[in-house]
């Protein structure tokens, strides 16, 4: 299992880059990745969806998919594009510091 | 007095929980009643079928009263809210039933409005869906008249009930086209959120590998926003377009609507949070729930609510004895995956391990995760098992709710997850 340093953390991510142990992630952490993926800076609305796929991922073991993210976090799914536009599900998690979604399948 | 079961849906779920309760409860020990507002009992893993005219719709549906056992009562009403902290069911027509315990059995609902466009302009013409009989059905008469074009399966999100529908879909559109001599003027296309053809990287492997050979392309990653049916196109929410001649539309789904309606029971998609091991509904203790209508992350999935009729009707009758639920499911599915010129693979698999190779339900069984003629018998024979041992809550021989691990070659997930 590689092992990263983000924010002077020492953390172990999966082969695409998503923390395996979700208590290793701290704020820093998720301001690093965010920063990797090209968000220079976590706003609140950011932080708000962070949040709610934590939470997720306490309650049920996998963060949502988008619908549900939409729908749990209140912010709508036009919004989700725009603050994680490279797939707010995805995105959402790995900053998030939680395995990447299962989708349920 | 005799306890009250009540169980909302007469479909999959609650047949199997209404059946296996009243084998393991005496009539004067619980009263056991099935809430539906209709008599139609589908088969719906023969929804696949009829737009390749292999299935006639009115022989996939059956009365539900009728795969009732003796004993059982079915209530024709659609349900208006539970009330959890009364024990009740508010029914329909202004009625109320009082429950000792509740079995949440309503399934997933397709929300069609949720998409914008999907039923608008072009709906039934140009866009459709087989996910339900009327889709189905009005599919088969569109396909007929297609021979040359673009035709997309769009998957619109996550969770949908048979996750493997609609790759079956595309392998038989390809044999079908095929048959008819016009394969090689029509494009298919994959449409999913997902990024592959399947979420395990086993069976992605071998899945993709089986799109590739058929030359059916994959466009992963597409949250559909907009379905436009008048000019062909659908629009994801990253700006993505795709055109269609032909789209096939797998729908949001969510739970059943009275879910919304009754406070403290669902989650924002009407999904009820439940407990993985012992099925009870994390909303009250009397409340149980089977099949699709749970939060789960198992499939959404006959084959789920089989298994999970043994661990529901166990449990329930655990907790009208006082005793503590020690029943526990571990996400165990079994899936046939049809694909095309008379062949199928067979999945098998649970929250803990991904479907591999191997044979089911023993070295000496049907051949998983490999085409095979033999399994495309299993999916045939299977319409038969449902009806005459999977509804009336019986176990099949050799087949565990528990997923089995003799024949599984389980080194082939453990080389996947470190390559």
């Amino acid at each position: 299992m590689p092992v990263m340093t983000l924010a002077g953390t020492d953390v172990d991510v999966d082969a695409e880059g998503f923390l395996t142990d979700a208590s290793q992630w701290t704020e820093g952490v998720a301001a690093e990745i965010a920063r990797a993926e090209g968000i220079d800076e976590l706003t609140d609305r950011h932080w708000l969806v962070v949040q709610v796929m934590r939470r997720e991922f306490a309650d049920k073991g996998t963060g949502p998919a988008v619908r549900a993210l939409g729908k749990i976090s209140g912010v709508g799914i036009a919004e989700l594009y725009q603050l994680f536009p490279k797939g707010p599900a995805k995105m959402a998690a790995k900053i998030a510091g939680i395995p990447k979604p299962r989708g349920c399948i | 007095m005799p306890d009250r079961i009540v169980i909302l849906g007469g479909g999959t779920g609650g047949t199997i929980a209404a059946n296996r309760l009243r084998r393991s409860l005496p009539e004067g020990r619980a009263d056991i009643v099935v809430v539906d507002r209709d008599d139609a009992h589908v088969y719906q893993p023969g929804l696949l079928f009829v737009p390749f005219g292999m299935a006639a719709p009115s022989r996939l549906v059956r009365s539900r009263a009728r795969q009732l056992l003796r004993g059982v009562e079915l209530v024709r009403h659609a349900v208006d809210a539970v009330d959890l902290g009364a024990g009740t069911v508010a029914l329909d027509d202004g009625s109320t039933l009082g429950y000792d315990v509740l079995v949440v059995a309503t399934g997933a609902a397709l929300l069609f409005e949720e998409t914008e466009g999907l039923t608008g302009p072009g709906w039934r013409r140009t866009v459709h869906t087989f996910y339900d009989m009327e889709g189905a059905a009005a599919l088969a008469g569109a396909l007929a008249r297609f021979d040359a074009g673009h035709l997309v399966v769009d998957v619109v999100d996550m969770p949908i009930k048979c996750p493997v529908a609609p790759l079956e879909f595309l392998f038989l559109a390809d044999w079908w086209l095929q048959r008819r001599g016009v394969r090689d003027r029509v494009r298919l296309t994959f449409a999913t959120p997902l990024d592959g053809a399947f979420t395990k990287a086993v069976c992605n492997r071998e899945l993709s590998g089986l799109l590739a050979k058929k030359g059916i392309e994959v466009v992963t990653e597409l949250n559909t926003a907009t379905v436009d049916g008048e000019s062909g196109r659908l629009i994801s929410y990253d700006g993505r377009e795709v055109p269609f001649d032909l789209a096939v539309v797998v729908p949001l789904h969510g739970g059943a609507s009275y879910v919304a309606r009754s406070p403290g029971l669902g989650d924002p998609l009407g999904f009820v949070p439940t407990d993985p091991a012992t099925l009870q509904s994390r909303a009250h203790p009397n409340v149980f729930v089977i099949g699709d209508a749970a939060d789960l992350a198992a499939s959404k999935a006959g084959s789920v609510a089989h298994f999970e009729g043994e661990i529901v009707a166990h449990n329930i009758v655990r907790l009208l004895a006082g005793e503590p639920l020690d029943a526990r499911f571990d996400g165990h599915a079994n899936c046939f995956i049809e694909s095309g010129f008379g062949k199928a693979l067979l999945i098998d698999f649970n929250d803990e391990v991904e479907p591999v190779p191997g044979h089911f339900p023993g070295p000496v069984g049907l051949p998983l995760l490999r085409e095979s003629r033999l399994n495309h018998m299993g999916k045939l024979a299977f319409e038969q098992l449902y009806w005459h041992a999977l509804l009336p809550g019986r176990s099949i021989p050799g087949v565990p709710s528990h997923m089995p691990t003799a024949g599984k070659r389980l080194a082939a997930a453990a080389l996947a997850a470190g390559s």
